[in-house]
């Protein structure tokens, strides 16, 4: 790498972001998680394979808010706390719908 | 405290430097000027509705009257609805208040986002263009009651895609508020303010802005879906093609059940402000009121489906709902336990804020036991859809949001204006209202009890005294209002004029003087005491 | 409006956006509630719909989004080192890949249209319910999603004219920063579209 690359690297550390490597790595992480939930989907796993495809879904979107959003490097706990506050809304939100949807 | 504030600035509402008269108004991006803004709209809108109530009142005034034809009526009530809910009451407090109080109330000169808040109010009022042009075309104004209910929503020949068009606007503009509020409220408060010596109007503002960030967006795709179905037709809420017209209303009232609390956390919040000042004693449990603010919030956006009981639910989700329901009830009741034991032993004035104030506490006790009564299962299976749940609400968002409004116009008159009103014309136009209010709600609670259905145009002749009785006392209760509207009207203009701190008040907002300048502090504040911390303030007049 | 109050603060705009971000997840996640009842109600229905779907195009629009969230990211990295030139390149094809996704979005739509799978058209009308609702949320939800796709694209323009001008740059990153928050969460719902939409097994 160059020195301004090198700098560039550091300064990315010292401000508390991901760098080049890091980028890619999480890109071909997210490649292969794609991967892995287009196989799981020609594999018949009955009941389970929502629940498959939800959480390889899930990890690949978490996988974007920490590195890509810059979650992990976040300092303000306000905004860290935001994306679970948002989930646990639905979640409610989806829960007690069922509570009519199951048991009508 | 003098010399940190602006000496030789005009009032916020004098001509300033830039765009002179109505268009510098309209570009404004300034918090004061804001919240004037939206209360000119509001307080418009709030006419147009109440002389659509009178209408309807007049027409249920006897069993024969023929005012109106049901469809009219369907239409009166659905546009009574649409515009106290969506153009007044929901934006009412957090517009208002929020913007022109709330940056003062923390000791910052404006909100985080001041051109976005300009973008809220022009979002505001292009969501009420919308639905006012929704009114004239495409075969007129809904009739769907403002709920929109499906199937009869998809199916009747009136402009509702418009209408539900404009109801996503108006959300929009509520979104934004909402995170102008949360995030001037965690990064704009003045050295010293922690979070715990913020006012409690600043909380209840505040726990409000998290119920419009989270709440408002399920409204905004269920607005846009009966757009959508109409349009389009594909299916969701029509049984013909598989989908089911209950999950319209558990989206509807996923929104609109936390709704309420956006109508009536602001207002308590500045009730809990008010207390202290005309008991010139610390609130009692200061933070059990504020985190009864956060609990009403969460809580609140469990319970919607209380409204669904006898819609067809699940028995389990009826039974659920119905605890969830109960719970809510609880932190409202810390609320009013704390506000009467301010008043212990403090030292009382009974100024017209404060009549507002305590008759906001009474009102709001009534409509909160009366919705007890439908909360419980076995009871409002009798009581669902009948004129005891349109007095609940009306007791809980007119006598609740309504005179918290009422309080708080006449507790900031004096800043907004620089003037003070006549305040024998306030307590005269106070007692006409709530003596109204009374003669023309407490008798929908009797006749829902005695089976009156709601919506309905006529009825059956047993209910013609109550009728007859209700709408007189809603005729005195719109005089009230007239006595209460034309004295602040005139006194805006030609009222005595007030010092900065006209109620003897702790908060920052009675440190800048009446009216404050466009930017209220060249440096800002330093905090040291609580907001209910009456040490070496002067009593008001 | 004073200069001491606009102040540049980092963390305002940053948090704004945060806030906008989650009213976006729970708009979605209304049509999420609405996919979710469905499919517990019609999981066969649903199953057969999907074997119209193209898994090749929702793969490969799958990599498009992901790798476009890359470049998206790197243009924020560049511009925050000081390198707004090289910012610019990797927005651009941010913004071409962006097109890329939206011609294979066009090309499947229009094979629908060409099947009768559309919401009112006779075809989808005489198939099963959980067929017909399969197909009207899979309209809705896609073009939801495109339109968020097209909204990106627009504020990736706008940002490309503010690095020229100078107005956003390594001091003042906040417009390039929320644009790109805004992209990703573009880039986090279709994750989650693609598998539930086009690998229903």
């Amino acid at each position: 790498m160059s020195e301004s690359e090198t700098d560039a690297e550091e300064g990315a550390a010292r401000r508390r972001e991901p760098g080049y490597g890091t980028y890619f790595k999480v890109w071909a992480a997210l490649a292969c998680l794609t991967a892995l939930t287009v196989t799981s989907a020609s594999l018949n796993l009955g009941k389970i394979a929502i629940l498959v495809v939800l959480a390889i879904a899930g990890t690949k979107a978490v996988l974007v808010l920490l590195y890509f959003m810059h979650l992990r490097y976040e300092r303000r706990l306000l905004v860290k706390l935001l994306v679970p506050i948002v989930v646990a809304t639905l979640a409610i939100f989806i829960g007690l719908t069922y509570t009519d949807i199951l048991y009508r | 405290m003098g010399d940190t504030v602006h000496e030789a600035s005009g009032p916020y509402f004098a001509p300033a430097g830039g765009r002179p008269g109505l268009l510098g108004w309209i570009t404004t991006t300034n918090h004061k000027r804001i919240g004037i803004l939206y209360l000119s709209l509001i307080g418009t809108f709030f006419t147009a509705a109440v002389v659509l109530g009178v209408l309807m009142r007049i027409q249920m005034q006897s069993p024969g009257m023929r005012l109106m034809d049901a469809r009219t009526y369907n239409v009166m009530f659905t546009l009574h609805g649409i515009i106290q809910i969506f153009l007044v009451v929901i934006p009412g407090i957090p517009t208002i208040f929020g913007n022109f109080a709330l940056p003062m109330l923390i000791g910052s000169n404006d909100m985080a986002f001041p051109r976005l808040n300009l973008f809220s109010w022009y979002l505001f009022l292009a969501g009420a263009l919308l639905a006012a042009v929704a009114v004239f075309t495409n075969g007129g104004a809904p009739d769907t009651g403002w709920t929109f209910y499906v199937p009869f929503s998809l199916k009747t020949t009136v402009n509702v895609p418009l209408a539900t068009f404009a109801v996503f606007v108006l959300g929009m503009s509520s979104i934004l508020t909402g995170i102008n509020i949360v995030t001037t409220v965690h990064q704009l408060r003045a050295p010293g303010m922690t979070f715990f010596r913020m006012p409690l109007s600043v909380w209840g503002l505040y726990s409000t802005a998290w119920v419009q960030i989270l709440a408002t967006p399920i409204i905004g795709i269920t607005m846009l879906l009966i757009v959508v179905e109409r349009l389009f037709g594909i299916g969701v809420f029509d049984p013909t093609k598989g989908g089911d017209p209950l999950l319209y209303q558990h989206l509807f009232w996923i929104y609109s059940h936390p709704a309420v609390y956006i109508m009536i956390l602001p207002a308590m919040g500045i009730i809990s402000d008010i207390f202290p000042v005309f008991s010139r004693k610390n609130i009692f449990g200061y933070k059990m009121i504020a985190f009864s603010s956060l609990a009403i919030a969460s809580v609140g956006s469990l319970v919607w489906g209380h409204h669904m009981y006898v819609s067809g639910q699940s028995d389990t989700a009826d039974i659920v709902f119905s605890l969830l329901t109960f719970l809510v009830a609880v932190p409202s009741a810390i609320k009013v336990f704390n506000w009467i034991a301010t008043m212990y032993k403090g030292s009382i004035r009974l100024d017209p804020p404060f009549l507002f104030a305590l008759t906001f506490v009474v009102l709001f006790s009534v409509g909160g036991l009366t919705g007890l009564l439908l909360g419980a299962l076995s009871s409002d299976v009798q009581l669902h859809d009948t004129y005891f749940v349109v007095g609940h609400f009306h007791y809980i968002i007119f006598g609740g949001f309504g005179f918290g409004l009422f309080a708080a116009l006449h507790y900031w008159f004096p800043k907004m204006t620089g003037r003070m009103y006549s305040k024998r014309a306030a307590i005269l136009g106070w007692l006409v209202t709530f003596v109204g209010f009374n003669a023309f709600y407490f008798p929908f609670l009797i006749m829902g009890w005695e089976g009156m259905p709601r919506r309905y145009y006529a009825y059956l002749p047993k209910f013609a005294s109550l009728q007859g009785f209700s709408s007189v006392g809603s005729y005195v209760m719109v005089a009230g209002l007239a006595v209460i509207f034309v004295n602040l009207l005139v006194s805006a203009r030609r009222g005595e004029k007030a010092p900065a701190n006209p109620w003897g008040g702790a908060t920052l907002e009675w440190t800048l003087p009446s009216p404050p300048p466009l930017e209220s502090w060249e440096k800002a504040p330093t905090v040291v005491k609580g907001p209910y911390d009456f040490s070496g303030i002067e009593e008001g007049r | 409006m004073s200069e001491r109050e606009s102040a540049y603060d980092p963390d305002r705009g940053r948090i704004g956006m945060w806030l906008f971000i989650c009213t976006e997840i729970l708009i979605f996640g209304g049509l999420f509630l609405l996919y979710s009842v469905y499919r517990y109600k019609h999981s066969a229905d649903f199953h057969a719909a999907a074997l119209n779907l193209s898994r090749l195009d929702g793969t490969l629009n799958t990599m498009v989004l992901i790798t476009s969230s890359l470049t998206a990211a790197l243009g924020v990295h560049e511009l925050r080192s000081g390198r707004p030139g090289r910012s610019r390149l990797y927005i651009a094809c941010t913004l071409l890949l962006a097109c890329v996704f939206l011609v294979v979005k066009a090309f499947e739509w229009g094979a629908k249209f060409e099947h009768g799978l559309y919401p009112g058209a006779s075809h989808l009308l005489s198939l099963p319910p959980g067929q017909i609702l399969y197909f009207g949320l899979y309209f809705t939800m896609t073009g939801l999603h495109a339109i968020h796709v097209i909204v990106g694209m627009g504020v990736f323009g706008f940002c490309l004219r503010s690095i020229s001008k100078g107005s956003t740059s390594a001091s003042r990153p906040v417009l390039i920063e929320n644009a790109t928050l805004f992209w990703h969460l573009v880039d986090i719902i279709w994750i989650f579209l693609f598998p539930l939409f086009y690998l229903i097994s």
